[in-house]
């Protein structure tokens, strides 16, 4: 059997003061498990960015990541109006962030291509008024994506 | 690698209370048989237990002024928080004159390494593609928080020398070009820090360092004071400008930093936060960080002897009565890449539970649950800084679950419980019919 560990952070709405908070606990996990700077980095990100989506576009949700040796799995899951168009929320720059987001300095549009840019797997499912829910797979080996 | 540390423990003073532990930035310290331990491949040698600890236990290794008799050319390089000291009465030619009195041949300004760094990194980040934001190396106690605790943030630090060792390096070869014999010549850093002592005794980038000694501020400043408290005038001998005194003070770097997006942050839990952004990817706005271990910056460091506010405002006014303010060229015949890292950092996983990484899930699974068990105070009770930093040392072996006192105090409710009802108990043949 492969060792594997899971952790599970439930994610608010509009909660700004603690985004973030899941991903930092994610990566001080991954440090005490002694995976190399490169893949903490990366899995830092796209905890982070799939934190802020859920903080921004969604209703609320979870951010679960799941750490095997081989792999570090990250499943952000939200309950929220869905994407309508995904192949256009993936382009950098896109953003749908209302202006008192962006003022806040958020909304650049570049949290779903960072997420992919960050990881080797990446899933994205959206359901238009239920919800989005992204996965992704950070290889322990393999390199880094292009 | 040896692990020098300029912090150290007086043991006979320490009383074991743990205030040191608790606000230790890299939770590097237990409290052990009634005494502070020093975890070393934690310490960072930052200082911060060295201010808190009320029996002054903690305290800083440092040379003695002594130490440069043993050279016959010994050199000093004073820090610019050095000029902070001393009220505005005493300009700095007379604080370097001071030093000669007190016996060195020579000064040389680190306020002038200062601006040769500032030169130097103006032209590397324009030539070198760093990953942004480029964090500072100058605060040898930031480099080590991201040794320790940020090693995914090595690659953004800036490879240039501090100013202390550009200032040591052009001093020897200096010297040596005007034929003093190399090993008679010794430099000594006057320090306003801890930190420094570490990063000569052990330097992050490459086997030694330039610097022989490292004279504390604070053991200094007693001499020096009666020295420059009777000189009446001194010659010139101020060649630092604005710029380099700048320095002393946070946010004395960034300001000659060609970027616009440019940030300064002092105080080493301000710098963790900061860096957790970094980390996180969330800096995107910014260009160059200056990160600074102590509160005011290195006026605020844990050797020097003037309130920190006074020292800053000591230097602003060094700053604005200056009428130099540009940034030298570098010495001729001297390389820029004579003051380049000629190694990246070094980043060693401190932190990890096991050098197997199915042993350390086992381990953090483990962790978790002793975790949620403990009573979440974090009061220190148990010599570790936090209830979770008690679950790490349970499953690494180096404590129990009854060092917590409620975990203890729980279990003895648990035995007089046991034991009250044991008492009520009676052998069959004793026992009597109550139906």
């Amino acid at each position: 059997m492969t060792e594997q560990i899971a952790l599970k952070f439930d994610i608010e709405q509009g909660d700004f003061i603690r985004a973030g908070e899941a991903s930092s606990k994610i990566k001080k996990m991954l440090h005490q498990l002694g995976f190399n700077a490169n893949i903490i980095r990366r899995a830092a990100v796209a905890a982070y960015e799939a934190e802020m989506n859920i903080v921004i576009h969604s209703w609320g949700g979870y951010v679960q990541a799941q750490i095997s040796p081989d792999a570090i799995i990250i499943i952000a899951k939200d309950r929220g109006p869905g994407i309508p168009d995904i192949e256009k929320a993936m382009k950098e720059g896109y953003s749908t962030a209302p202006e008192h987001i962006r003022e806040m300095g958020f909304g650049a549009g570049m949290g779903l291509p960072n997420m992919r840019n960050s990881v080797n797997e990446f899933e994205i499912h959206s359901e238009i008024d239920k919800g989005t829910t992204v996965k992704m797979v950070i290889n322990r080996t393999g390199g880094v994506p292009k | 690698m040896s692990l020098f540390h300029a912090v150290t423990l007086d043991k006979d003073k320490c009383l074991g209370c743990t205030n040191c532990i608790k606000r230790c930035p890299t939770e590097a310290i237990r409290v052990r048989e009634g005494k502070a331990k020093i975890i070393d491949e934690r310490c960072i040698d930052c200082g911060e237990c060295i201010r808190i600890c009320p029996q002054h236990a903690k305290r800083a290794v440092t040379d003695s002024l002594e130490k440069i008799k043993q050279y016959r050319y010994p050199v000093a390089l004073p820090a610019p928080s050095l000029y902070s000291q001393f009220n505005s009465n005493v300009s700095v030619d007379k604080i370097l004159a001071g030093l000669l009195e007190l016996g060195f041949v020579r000064v040389w300004e680190v306020a002038r390494g200062a601006e040769i760094v500032s030169r130097i990194t103006e032209k590397y980040l324009k030539e070198k593609k760093l990953p942004r934001p480029v964090i500072s190396s100058a605060c040898p106690a930031v480099v080590r928080l991201i040794k320790v605790r940020y090693p995914e943030l090595s690659e953004h630090i800036l490879p240039v020398y501090s100013p202390m060792e550009a200032s040591a390096r052009i001093v020897k070869r200096e010297m040596e070009e005007e034929g003093y014999p190399p090993d008679e010549v010794g430099v000594f850093f006057i320090s306003p820090c801890a930190a420094k002592f570490t990063a000569v005794k052990n330097p992050i980038d490459r086997g030694k360092s330039y610097v022989d000694g490292v004279v504390a501020i604070s053991d200094i400043f007693g001499p020096l004071y009666n020295v420059v408290s009777d000189m009446k005038e001194s010659s010139l001998l101020q060649k630092s400008g604005s710029a380099g005194i700048g320095w002393a003070v946070t946010g004395g770097e960034v300001r000659l930093i060609n970027e616009e997006r440019r940030l300064a942050v002092d105080g080493l839990n301000h710098v963790a936060r900061v860096f957790e952004d970094v980390a996180m990817g969330k800096l995107k706005d910014i260009d160059f960080i200056e990160g600074l271990a102590c509160s005011g910056g290195c006026v605020g460091g844990p050797l020097t002897v003037e309130n920190p506010y006074m020292a800053k405002a000591r230097i602003l006014a060094l700053i604005n009565s200056s009428k130099n303010d540009a940034l030298p060229e570098l010495p001729a015949g001297v390389s820029r890449d004579n003051f380049i890292w000629q190694d990246k950092l070094k980043v060693q996983g401190v932190l990890k539970l096991d050098e197997d990484m199915a042993a350390a899930i086992k381990k953090m699974d483990k962790l978790d649950k002793i975790h949620r068990n403990l009573p979440g105070l974090d009061c220190g009770s148990c010599g570790a800084p936090t209830c979770r930093a008690l679950a790490e040392d349970i499953v690494q072996g180096q404590a129990d679950e009854v060092d917590c006192i409620f975990k203890l105090r729980e279990k003895v409710t648990e035995l007089a419980e046991k034991m009250v009802e044991l008492s009520s108990k009676l052998p069959p043949s004793m026992k009597k019919d109550t139906d």
